[in-house]
C-alpha cells in the first residue's frame, strides 16, 4: 500500500496511519476480500463487487480503482457491470433501505398508495437517499411474498398487508 | 448427524433407516413454517413451542421442526401437528399453551385455529378444500422436514433416486426416462427437458456445465423460492441426476439476491451434502464427480433468460446472446451447458424413483405431471398450489383458491407474469396446460397466477407490465428498448384520459414489431400483457379513450370522489385530513368536494367513519 494515496476530492493526501479515515486505512477490507477470493478472475467480478458492497455499504470510486489495479480487471469493465445491475450503488446509501414491492399482487392490492405515502412521509424520491441519510428508497419488482401484499421490506425485515397509514407508522420506528 | 461418508447405496439405505428410527422416537411433531411465515413472526412461535415443551418436560417425546412452506400462506403463520395432520393458522405465540394442552396432550383439535369449512372447523389438512384438490408431488416434503437438516431429508428418501441413477442406469437411460416421462421445462419455456439434455450429452467435449435457474424474477411467482427454502436437498439431488445425464462435473445455482433465506438454506444443504460425500468425487462409488456453487444475482430481471444468465455468471453485463448456438452446444465459458429451472429439477428425482409411467399418468397431452402455481391477488387462499396439468382455472380459483376475495366477481387471471397475459372469466373452464393457455393469449410461464376482480383496471395492468419490462429491458435490441417505452407512453396517456382512437391499432402494430425484432424471450414476449388485454378487454380501453372513464375506478383523473349528502353527518374529519383543503361545509351539515382542488389522494375516503365518500 502506498503512503500517498488519492483523497476523496482527488488531491494528494499524506497518510497519517490508523484512524486517518482515508482510503489507505479503509482498503484493509478490500484486501481481505481479494485475498479470500484469490486468484481473482474476471468471471468472479459480480461476487467480488457484492462482497465489496457488503463491506463498504456502497462501491467507493477509489476502492474500485485500487481493486482494478490489483486484479487487472479494467475499471471500464467494472463500471459496465455496476451500472447494469440495480443492486450496485456507487454513492453512499442511507442507514436503512426501504424496498417497496411493486409486483403484480402488490399492485392489485394497492401498493401504489403505500409507496406514495412512504415517499411523502420520509421525503425522498424513488432510488434516492433522504437528506439526513436515514433511508434509501427502492422499488423492487417482486419480493416473492405475494401473500403479504402489499409488502414493504425495511432492511431485512418484511412488513405485510400494509395500508398507507400502517406504512407511515412503521418507518417512524427507524432512526 | 455425524459427518459420516455415504459412499454407496447400502450406506445410504442404512442411514435412511437410522434417521427414520430417530424421527419415530417422537410421538408427535410440531411443524412450524420458518420460511415464508417468518415474515409474520414464526421464529418467535417455534421458540415458544421449544420453551414451553421443555418446561412441560415433553421435549423428548414431542419434536419441534422448523420447516419449509405448507402452502396455504394466507393463514400464515402455519403450524402442522403430526401425526394428527392438524393444520393451524394463523397461530400466535399466545396460542402455544392451548395447542400443547388440547392437541399434544389431549389429542383433540383447537377449533378456533382451524380452517372453517361450511361453518364448521376442519382441522385435518387433507380434508381442507385447499389441499383436497391438489396433487402435491414436487412439494410433497415441503413442510415435512427441516430444510437445514440432511438427516431428515434422507429419512424421507432423498438421494435414493440419485443413487439409483448413478449406480444402476447409464446416462442415456436417465435421459430416455425423463424424455419419455414428458417433463417440460417449468420455468416458462415449456421445452422438453430430456430433449435438451440429449443435445448437451451429444455435444462434443468433456467440460460441461449444469445451471439451476433460480432467478425467479416474474412478479407474482414464488414457487422456486419455496422449493429452495423448503426442500433444498431435493433440488441438489435433481441436479446430481441431471449432471450425470449430461456429463457435467460442475453446477451452479443462480439465485436472486432478493431471496436471502433460499441462499442460506441452499448453502447449508451444499455444505452438508459435500461433507457426506453426496457431492464431490466419486459419488456413490460410481466414479462420477460433481459439485455445485451458489451464485447470487445482482438485480436484473433479464438474467432469467438463459443466455443473459450465462453472461452474468461469467461476470459480465447480463445481456442476451443470439441463439443458435444454443447453450446446450455453447454456453458457460463456451462449453455445453444446460439451464433448468428449480421446479423442473425438483421433478427429476421422483421420475427416476417412481418411473416415467407414474409421472406421465397425471396431466394432459399438452403437459404431463403437476404444476405449481403461485396463487395471489384478489383470491381468498393465497399461497402455493400444486395441481395436475389440465385442471380448469375455475377449479384452481374456486376449489383450491376458495374464490375471489369478498365474493366479488372474477374478472381475469393474469398468468405468466410480464411474458404472459390475462385470461378472462369466459375461459374459467379452460383446462390449464401449456398449449391451451397459449391459445387464449397467455402462457403458463413459471406459474404466477394473479386473480383480479372488478376493481382491477385492465388498462392500468397493461401499463403496469409495460413499465416493468421497459425498466428491465437490457437495452441491446432497439425494438424492445424503444418499443416498450413507446407502448408505456401510450398507455400512460390513455390512463390519464388523453387516449386517441388510433392508439389501439398502433399498440397492436408496435407489439407485433417488438416481438419480431427482439433477440431474447424478454422482448419477444414483452408486448403480450398489452396485446392480450386489448384482445379480451377492448371495451375497457375504449371507455378510457372515448368516455374518459375508468370503469374500475383505478386510473387517477378518470374518477371523482363525491360525498353522499344523505350519509354525511358533517363531522368534518375529511376536511381536516384533506391535504389540499378541497373539502368544505358547515359543521353537522353535508360537506362537498371541490373537484378542481381535489388531487384524488383518497385520504378522505380512508378516514370517513360513515362510508359517505365514494368514487364515481
Amino acid at each position: 500500500m502506498t503512503e500517498v494515496s488519492k483523497g476523496h476530492a482527488g488531491e494528494p493526501h499524506v497518510h497519517r496511519g490508523e484512524g486517518c479515515g482515508c482510503l489507505a486505512a479503509d482498503l484493509a477490507k478490500a484486501e481481505e476480500i481479494l485475498a479470500e477470493l484469490s486468484p481473482v478472475d474476471s468471471g468472479d467480478l459480480i461476487p467480488l463487487l457484492q462482497r465489496l458492497q457488503d463491506a463498504y455499504g456502497y462501491l467507493p470510486a477509489d476502492v474500485l480503482a485500487e481493486v482494478s489495479e490489483r486484479t487487472g480487471i479494467p475499471l471500464s469493465r467494472m463500471y459496465g457491470v455496476i451500472t447494469f445491475y440495480t443492486q450496485f450503488s456507487t454513492t453512499p446509501r442511507g442507514r436503512h433501505t426501504i424496498r417497496c414491492c411493486t409486483g403484480t399482487a402488490c399492485h392489485v392490492r394497492g401498493a401504489k398508495d403505500v409507496a406514495e405515502a412512504l415517499l411523502h412521509e420520509v421525503d425522498v424520491e424513488v432510488g434516492g437517499t433522504t437528506a439526513d441519510g436515514r433511508f434509501t428508497f427502492e422499488n423492487v419488482a417482486c419480493l416473492g411474498t405475494c401473500f403479504l401484499a402489499p409488502v414493504v421490506m425495511v432492511d431485512d425485515e418484511y412488513f405485510g398487508q400494509l395500508t398507507p397509514a400502517k406504512a407511515r407508522a412503521i418507518v417512524k420506528n427507524y432512526s | 448427524m455425524s459427518e459420516q461418508q455415504i459412499t454407496n447405496v447400502k450406506e445410504l439405505t442404512a442411514c435412511q433407516e437410522k434417521f427414520q428410527e430417530e424421527t419415530n422416537r417422537f410421538r408427535a411433531r410440531v411443524m412450524v413454517c420458518s420460511t415464508g411465515c417468518r415474515a409474520l413472526g414464526s421464529e418467535a412461535l417455534s421458540k415458544a413451542f421449544h420453551d414451553k415443551l421443555a418446561a412441560a418436560g415433553l421435549e423428548r417425546e414431542i419434536a419441534v421442526v422448523e420447516t419449509g412452506c405448507h402452502g396455504q400462506c394466507s393463514r400464515a403463520p402455519l403450524v402442522l401437528i403430526e401425526p394428527y395432520d392438524f393444520l393451524y393458522g394463523p397461530v400466535k405465540a399466545e396460542d402455544v399453551d392451548e395447542i400443547i394442552q388440547t392437541t399434544l396432550v389431549g389429542g383433540k383439535p383447537v377449533d378456533r385455529l382451524c380452517e372453517m369449512v361450511d361453518g364448521q372447523p376442519c382441522p385435518t389438512r387433507s380434508e381442507i378444500p385447499f389441499f383436497k384438490s391438489q396433487s402435491r408431488e414436487v412439494m410433497k416434503h415441503c413442510g415435512s422436514l427441516d430444510p437445514k437438516r440432511l438427516d431428515q431429508a434422507i429419512a424421507l428418501g432423498s438421494y435414493q433416486a440419485a443413487a439409483k441413477a448413478l449406480t444402476t442406469m447409464t446416462p442415456e437411460q436417465v435421459i430416455a426416462e425423463v424424455l419419455e416421462a414428458g417433463l417440460k421445462g417449468r420455468g416458462g419455456g415449456g421445452f422438453p427437458a430430456g430433449m435438451k439434455w440429449q443435445f448437451c450429452r451429444n455435444a462434443p467435449g468433456t467440460e460441461k456445465y449444469l445451471i439451476c435457474n433460480s432467478d425467479e424474477g416474474d412478479p407474482g411467482a414464488f414457487m422456486d423460492r419455496a422449493l429452495l427454502e423448503g426442500v433444498p436437498h431435493q433440488i441438489v439431488e435433481g441436479m446430481i441426476i441431471a449432471a450425470y445425464a449430461i456429463g457435467a462435473s460442475k453446477g451452479f445455482v443462480y439465485v436472486r439476491a432478493e431471496y436471502p433465506i433460499a441462499v442460506e438454506h441452499l448453502n447449508i444443504a451444499l455444505k452438508a451434502a459435500r461433507a457426506h460425500g453426496l457431492l464431490g468425487k466419486n459419488i456413490f462409488g460410481s466414479g462420477f464427480d460433481f459439485d455445485i456453487e451458489c451464485r447470487m444475482g445482482a438485480g436484473a430481471f433479464v438474467c432469467g433468460e438463459e443466455t443473459a444468465l450465462i453472461a452474468s455468471l461469467e461476470g459480465q453485463r447480463g445481456t442476451p446472446r443470439p441463439r443458435p448456438p444454443f447453450p446446450a452446444q455453447s454456453g458457460y465459458n463456451k462449453k455445453p451447458t444446460i439451464i433448468n429451472n428449480v421446479e423442473t429439477l425438483g421433478n427429476v428425482p421422483r421420475i427416476i424413483a417412481e418411473g416415467k409411467e407414474r409421472f406421465a399418468s397425471v396431466g394432459t397431452t399438452g403437459g404431463k405431471g403437476t404444476k405449481i402455481f403461485a396463487l395471489a391477488g384478489k383470491v381468498r387462499n393465497t399461497g402455493l398450489v400444486e395441481v395436475p396439468m389440465g385442471m380448469t382455472l375455475r377449479e384452481i380459483v374456486y376449489n383450491v383458491g376458495g374464490g375471489v376475495l369478498d365474493d366479488r366477481p372474477f374478472k381475469a387471471a393474469q398468468m405468466g407474469g410480464p411474458s404472459g397475459g390475462c385470461v378472462p372469466a369466459e375461459f374459467l373452464d379452460l383446462a390449464i396446460d401449456y398449449d391451451s393457455v397459449k391459445s387464449v393469449g397467455a402462457i403458463v410461464g413459471s406459474g404466477g397466477l394473479i386473480v383480479m376482480d372488478d376493481n382491477t383496471c385492465m388498462v392500468d395492468m397493461a401499463r403496469f407490465f409495460m413499465e416493468f419490462v421497459q425498466e428491465e429491458s437490457c437495452g441491446k435490441c432497439p425494438p424492445c428498448r424503444v418499443g416498450t417505452r413507446h407502448l408505456k407512453d401510450i398507455l400512460e396517456r390513455i390512463c390519464a384520459g388523453h387516449g386517441k382512437e388510433s392508439d389501439l391499432d398502433e399498440m397492436e402494430k408496435l407489439g407485433k414489431e417488438i416481438i419480431a425484432g427482439s433477440q431474447c424471450g424478454l422482448g419477444q414476449t414483452a408486448p403480450n400483457p398489452v396485446l392480450s388485454t386489448i384482445r379480451h378487454f377492448r371495451g375497457e380501453f375504449e371507455a378510457h379513450i372515448r368516455d374518459h372513464k375508468c370503469p374500475a375506478k383505478v386510473c387517477q383523473g378518470l374518477y371523482q370522489f363525491v360525498i353522499d349528502a344523505d350519509k354525511c353527518i358533517g363531522c368534518g374529519i375529511c376536511a381536516k385530513n384533506c391535504p389540499t383543503a378541497a373539502i368544505s361545509g358547515e359543521k353537522r351539515k353535508a360537506h362537498a368536494i371541490d373537484q378542481q382542488a381535489c388531487v384524488k389522494c383518497g385520504v378522505c375516503n380512508e378516514k370517513c367513519p360513515y362510508a359517505a365518500i365514494s368514487k364515481v
